[in-house]
């Protein structure tokens, strides 16, 4: 029978001390509660959940990107302000309670959702996430390909459609949109090209190379005929 | 084949992948891109192959052709409004994709589908995999050069299915047919007695189709001991679905998770040995009369009663914040969705498991060191469809 997540948990800081594991609940009627896994252990981590023989967890079924943009939090706070009142005539100062509104932003960031199975026990899932510093220029996790290769193109697709750049990972390329495609799709705050139909085809510098090629020399005499304009 | 140009590897520009180290004393080798149009990739594919004479010793699957964005578009509209759309995954299996949608939201949000619902269900599921299990196999037949009788045998019992499917959900292939906590309508007296009628003739079709190809001599020699996967590898690197089975692993979904009422019918599931093609195409084969001796017990006892959750909603559907993973056994592998519900009507985050793409991360280590014609058969017989893969 499957431990619950808090027993995992346990298991996991009583193997490898300092891995810093975290519980994330999971309010929904599902109650698929998570494990927050810390970028530096987490291979170890992962290491210990497949071959520990109890939990065996030697299937990874999916891998995924979730985003989660930096959000602006509007809070009422009640201030204390010293102001200048005239009472009587007099000029006091006078303590008054004011509400104010304030602003403040929670970093975003990406994070990185993993479902365990295990085939051997035939139990699970257990879910595993990992999350980066933020959304711009810290983004890197650490790649579970070596652990379990059923995550390479699936990294490959968290890493083309929302930019986390998977450290270890064998093979990392854009594998749903090509490679010259510069931003990553499946953020939140994507915002659509104009020109939908873009693609890269053969013109500009794909069409010179192509015409450098051997295999243009037997389309070369047509070629002739357009440049002299015979048509 | 596509017309391949005798260039180094290192000659070629843009290429960006590992280079391929040609073996000594041996000649230049040759890089073949296979598809985007080419008949073997069953819809807009590439495999980069890089081919030593005849032998492979590099393949590099490119996907991305059919990308639109499927999760995108989801999460930009209401959780129904995703459902039709889910058709369009894997064409060939519209219900089962619809089931694994509808499982999912359901775990999201607590529904349950009551009973009458669930045996239609299972009765659909099991009519999808048969169809799909017999035209996989009827392709696979198409790209060992069998052109077209295997194929038309598989395709004359898949038009009777369609057929039901047309009656009961009004559309062929895109039938839109499941709700969350049901069915979309219910199925007639008629149409159940015509079900049974048609299953009945099955396992007819099952003898027929074997006594034209299981032993087959050239059939047997094009795809015994050929894109053998171990079943150690096949675990790690996430197979599923009847390519797992046939490498020899006991995991049927149907079995393990004991999602909808499948519980309630004796079926066995069988297992291949070699984990070649051969085992698979013998799984699909074993699978479908497994199905049909599930019909054959559904459809003896489909309970009266309505066909959705008095609780389910169709309109201002919101579940409560949580996420959920769902999945089933398609006849492709493990279809999972996975969501994130934030409260309001449209799914923070909508992701589709699909079991065609993961099945082909093994691609490449099935055909190394084989003939670039069995390239072809090795990826028929993964049995994937690009709507899906590609998204």
């Amino acid at each position: 029978m499957l431990k619950t997540v808090e027993e995992i948990k346990a298991a996991i800081e009583a193997a490898i001390p300092g891995a810093g594991v975290e519980f994330v609940p999971n309010p929904g009627p599902a109650a698929e509660h998570s494990l927050l896994l810390r970028p530096e252990s987490a291979v170890a981590v992962a290491k210990f959940l497949r071959d520990d023989a109890e939990l065996a967890f030697d299937y990874l079924s999916n891998v995924t990107g979730v985003d989660w943009p930096d959000k602006e939090i509007v809070e009422k706070v009640k201030a204390m302000r010293i102001t200048t009142k005239t009472v009587d005539g007099v000029e006091q100062q006078v303590e008054e309670t004011v509400e104010e509104t304030r602003k403040r932003i929670e970093p975003g960031c990406l994070e990185a959702v993993y479902h365990l199975y295990s085939v051997a026990k035939k139990h699970g899932p257990l879910v595993i996430r990992m999350r980066t510093e933020n959304r711009t220029d810290r983004v890197t996790l650490p790649s579970l390909t070596p652990i379990w290769r059923g995550a390479e193109f699936q990294e490959r697709e968290v890493f083309d459609l929302y930019g986390i750049v998977f450290a270890g990972h064998p093979d990392l390329r854009r594998i749903l949109m090509w490679e010259e495609f510069k931003d990553h799709p499946m953020r939140k705050d994507f915002v659509e090209p104009d020109d939908y139909e873009y693609e890269p085809t053969a013109h500009d510098h794909v069409l010179k190379r192509a015409q450098a090629h051997p295999a243009a020399v037997v389309a070369s005499g047509s070629q002739r005929w357009r440049d002299e304009g015979i048509r | 084949m596509s017309s391949g140009v005798q260039t180094k590897p290192e000659q070629l520009e843009g290429w960006n992948r590992p280079p391929v180290i040609a073996p000594e004393g041996e000649g230049e080798l040759l890089e073949v891109a296979m598809g985007p149009h080419h008949p073997s990739t069953h819809g807009v594919f590439r495999m980069d192959v890089t081919l030593d004479g005849e032998r492979v010793i590099g393949l590099k699957p490119v996907f991305g052709y059919l990308h639109r964005n499927h999760e995108k578009i989801a999460e930009q509209t209401s959780y129904l409004a995703s459902m039709p759309y889910t058709d369009r995954l894997d064409y060939f299996c519209s219900l089962t994709n619809n089931w694994a949608y509808a499982l999912a939201v359901e775990k999201l949000a607590g529904l349950d589908a009551p009973e009458r619902a669930q045996y239609i269900r299972v009765i659909l599921a099991e009519l999808t995999r048969i169809q799909n299990h017999a035209s996989a196999v009827g392709f696979l037949l198409q790209d060992m050069g069998a052109s077209g009788t295997p194929l038309m045998y598989a395709f004359r019992e898949r038009e009777k299915i369609l057929d039901l499917f047309e009656q009961l959900t009004g559309a062929r292939m895109m039938c839109n047919f499941m709700r969350f906590g049901g069915c979309r309508v219910d199925a007639t007296a008629g149409w159940l007695d015509g079900a049974r009628k048609m299953v009945a003739g099955l396992p007819n079709f099952v003898d027929e189709f074997e006594a034209l190809l299981s032993t087959n001599e050239i059939l047997m020699a094009r795809t015994q001991g050929v894109g053998v996967l171990k079943p150690d590898l096949a675990v790690n690197t996430g197979v599923s679905g009847p390519m797992l089975r046939a490498s020899g692993v006991d995991y049927d979904l149907r079995k393990v998770d004991h999602y909808g009422i499948y519980d309630r019918f004796q079926f066995r599931v069988p297992l291949g040995e070699h984990g070649d093609i051969y085992d698979r195409y013998m799984v699909r084969v074993l699978e479908m009369r497994e199905s049909i001796r599930i019909l054959e017990q559904a459809l003896k006892d489909v309970p009266a009663g309505p066909v959705m959750d008095p609780k389910a909603k169709s309109r201002g559907f919101r579940p409560k914040p949580g996420e959920a993973y769902g999945r089933i056994e398609a006849p492709k592998g493990e279809l999972g969705f996975y969501l994130i519900s934030d409260g309001t009507p449209n799914p923070y985050r909508y992701r589709v498991r699909p079991p065609s793409l993961i099945n082909l991360t093994i691609l490449e280590d099935m055909c190394l060191g084989h003939d670039v014609a069995d390239v072809v058969l090795i990826f028929g017989s993964v049995d994937i469809v690009l709507g899906e893969v590609d998204r």
